[in-house]
């Protein structure tokens, strides 16, 4: 299954390096990454989609890095995520009628239309981008990109900085990353097949 | 940056401010190489040198291992220097070797000045980058107005929480460019706040579980030794009299002659421990990781047990074994937070029937008896050594890896903290003799044996000329000389049905070798021998290498196959 991890980083160079890299080390394939600023200056805020059962671990050893200040895994919450795509199609004129239709039907803006190409922009939640990039691969797709999901915890401040109880400088992160029950974690799978 | 304007009398170069911010940080020592890149802070370090002891190591490794070897005798950090390229990799080991084993370390390396980083400059590698994920965190400073910050947040980060290593990289730039240094510079860490307290309903659930454990133990990791919770382990055993295993970076934290020891568990500990794993009910985990060479296959490891596991790092927690109750926070804050509501209780019965199973396993193992060879026996070294240990005191120990390493740590009878020195996660052979220098400078009054194979030994060696020009009077060195590779040799024989590929291994005569660099030589070939060489070697007043010319196929036992449970253990060559 995905998981959906939101972290909180100081916004340093190298960061998103030693963030990442813990995926790699474990042979984990990132399905998407997006980084971008957070409500509170000079905090950044990444989320991350890993195709993984078991990531409670890696998610600790995100949370042990220094410069990272917090990390939710929200797959289980009740949330948001979004997604934007930019799509150029061919747009020979017979397709025309079809292709606004279909952006029409999409929600989807239509930023560039000529005789040759025209350029779409959707942003919506990750099935609906999906399903839109999909229905468009019949008319010959000449560039495709979607930016990775971004996600919020809905109600209440749950993964903001400020759930994290106020300024970053006067915070115990360790408090704030409470697993679902207190004390009981379960191993995650580690492989009895150690290496020598 | 330099300085275009008139400088101010309080500026300095980037190089002193790096001197200053040592002293201000209580070094006294550091280990290293200079080179390039780092020129600018040798040039200071010799402004400073009446402060600032500097050890010129024969190749970065050793002055890695050398200041591994001074934080884990001393408790305090140790400091490692290199320079740009080759001068920074030849640290990435010992940096591996300190993350592995929770050693606080701050290593420097001096770097290409930035206005070339980035272009494969001469002796330009990017350092940073390649010990991301070997470091708890590391730094690169191209601007002398941040070296007092980084300094300070590098040795709070290295020596507090879980320890560990922390780089700080530094341009030649940087070092040359002064500045005036602000000295009272916050720390800028809102992600690191490690817990101390162990939460207290998990505490109280621990407590309850401990009271009413039929079958209880405590095994000790190196978090007892680390936090300084030896005096607080033992009133908990005495108290609760629960039984205590030592892991291999446990050694020293509990007595081995406290009637409540009963030894090492794992891949080379006792039949009786493991088995005692096997069947307690309550396992109480302080400040061991659960390294595969202690659980064996880890699903089946204490298969009875409700496990408590107190550790300071969240994220050894579950990460191999599953923890019913999950303490985080420091092991001696945490088990004085236990000793506070802990009733008294008794575990006699359940003690005497590990001594039963101690007493019927333990005279099978092959080297507690004579075999029937007329050549010296590893374990008539160790024999020896330990009681020679044992009756003059003042002692630390350094071991490297393999075969020689796991007799050491069954064979001498552990009292005291920070006396086992051993490179343990990482398994870092030619650990032993550069370790052993900076357990020399930390303990200057003590005797620092190092118990070493020829394997091991020949990879680090060139650091007896450290060692010389130091005048480290009191390191011993005890080769204990197979001529083999000789763990690998043990697993060909009883694995790999005896194909010794790539083991056999030949060497110089090492006393000679030893003489050439001006430290004692002896060689030993023989039981009757070894007395005299290891209390010679104790009163010389220099450093000396026993080569031990012993018996070459000797094995460790007991023994559990890789990727087995620790219940299922060969004890001998006859049952492999």
């Amino acid at each position: 299954m995905q998981h959906t991890l939101i972290a909180l980083l100081q916004d340093h160079p190298g960061v998103l390096n030693r963030a990442v890299s813990l995926f790699r080390r474990r042979g984990f394939n990132i399905a998407s990454l997006a980084v971008g600023q957070s409500e509170v200056p000079g905090v950044s805020r990444m989320t991350l989609v890993v195709d993984r059962e078991h990531v409670e671990q890696v998610v600790k050893q995100l949370d042990r890095l220094i410069e990272v200040l917090a990390v939710h895994d929200i797959t289980h919450e009740r949330s948001v995520e979004q997604e934007t795509c930019l799509v150029k199609v061919t747009a020979p004129n017979p397709s025309l009628a079809e292709l606004v239709t279909i952006a029409s039907e999409a929600g989807a803006r239509i930023v560039e239309m000529n005789a040759a190409v025209m350029v779409l922009v959707l942003t919506d939640i990750p099935e609906h981008v999906a399903a839109f990039v999909e229905r468009l691969q019949p008319f010959g797709v000449l560039e495709l990109i979607r930016s990775g999901r971004i996600a919020m915890a809905l109600g209440t401040p749950a993964t903001g900085v400020a759930a994290r109880g106020g300024k970053p400088e006067t915070t115990n992160r360790a408090r704030d990353f409470a697993p679902s029950h207190p004390y009981r974690w379960q191993a995650d799978g580690a492989s009895d097949d150690e290496a020598a | 940056m330099t300085a275009d304007g008139p400088t101010p009398a309080s500026a300095r170069s980037g190089a002193q401010i790096m001197c200053e911010a040592l002293i201000r940080e209580g070094v006294e020592v550091l280990f290293g190489i200079p080179g390039g890149a780092i020129m600018p802070f040798y040039h200071a370090l010799y402004e400073y040198r009446d402060q600032l002891r500097h050890v010129l190591c024969r190749h970065e490794q050793g002055a890695g291992h050398a200041a591994e070897g001074y934080a884990r005798a001393s408790g305090r950090v140790g400091v490692c220097v290199g320079t740009s390229g080759p001068g920074a990799t030849n640290l990435v080991t010992p940096i591996a070797d300190a993350w592995m084993d929770s050693t606080p370390l701050v290593a420097i390396t001096g770097q290409v000045s930035s206005a070339v980083l980035g272009t494969d400059a001469f002796q330009e590698t990017d350092i940073t980058g390649i010990t991301i994920p070997i470091t708890k965190h590391s730094y690169l400073v191209t601007d002398v107005n941040e070296l007092p910050r980084v300094f300070r947040e590098a040795f709070h980060i290295a020596s507090t929480g879980r320890q560990g290593p922390v780089l700080i990289d530094v341009t030649k730039d940087a070092q040359q460019a002064r500045s005036t240094p602000q000295w009272d510079v916050a720390l800028d860490l809102p992600g690191y706040d490690p817990q101390y307290e162990g939460a207290e309903e998990a505490l109280a659930s621990a407590v309850r579980l401990l009271a009413l454990a039929r079958k209880p133990l405590i095994m000790a990791g190196s978090g007892v030794i680390q936090s300084g919770a030896v005096e607080e382990l033992r009133a908990l055993a005495e108290r609760t009299g629960v039984p205590v295993i030592t892991t291999l970076h446990g050694l020293g934290a509990f007595p081995e002659d406290h009637p409540l020891s009963i030894g090492m568990p794992g891949m080379h500990g006792w039949v009786h421990v493991n088995r005692a794993l096997q069947e307690c009910d309550v396992l109480l985990n302080i400040g061991g990781r659960f390294d595969d060479r202690v659980t064996g296959k880890a699903s089946t490891f204490a298969p009875r047990a409700q496990i408590i596991h107190v550790d300071i790092d969240p994220s050894e927690i579950g990460k191999v074994v599953r923890a019913d109750i999950a303490i985080v926070g420091d092991a001696r804050l945490v088990l004085r937070a236990v000793l506070d509501v802990m009733p008294a209780r008794d575990a006699g019965e359940w003690l005497a029937h590990i001594r039963e199973m101690q007493a019927t396993h333990q005279h099978r193992q092959a080297y507690l008896r004579r075999p029937d060879t007329s050549q010296l026996m590893p374990h008539d070294v160790y024999h020896v050594l330990n009681r020679v240990l044992n009756e003059r005191g003042d002692y630390r120990v350094v071991t490297d890896v393999g075969q020689h390493q796991m007799w050491a740590a069954q064979l001498i009878d552990w009292h005291r903290p920070r006396t086992h020195l051993t490179s343990g996660g990482a398994g870092t052979m030619g650990f032993a003799v550069p370790a052993a220098m900076g357990a020399a400078i930390a303990c200057p009054d003590e005797t620092i044996w190092v118990v070493v194979g020829d394997g091991g030994f020949q990879m680090t060696n060139q650091e007896l000329a450290t060692i010389c020009q130091e005048r480290l009077p009191n390191i011993k060195v005890a080769i204990i000389n197979n001529g083999y590779l000789g763990m690998v040799r043990q697993w060909q024989q009883l694995f790999e049905n005896r194909c010794y590929s790539g083991t056999p291994l030949s060497g110089p005569d090492f006393a000679r070798l030893a003489d050439a660099y001006g430290v004692r030589g002896v060689t030993v070939t023989c039981t009757a021998e070894v007395e005299r060489a290891v209390t010679e070697a104790w009163e010389h007043d220099g450093p000396v290498v026993i080569d031990f010319q012993v018996e070459r196929e000797a094995n460790v036992f007991p023994m559990v196959p890789q990727g087995r449970s620790i219940g299922e253990m060969i004890t001998s060559d006859a049952e492999a």
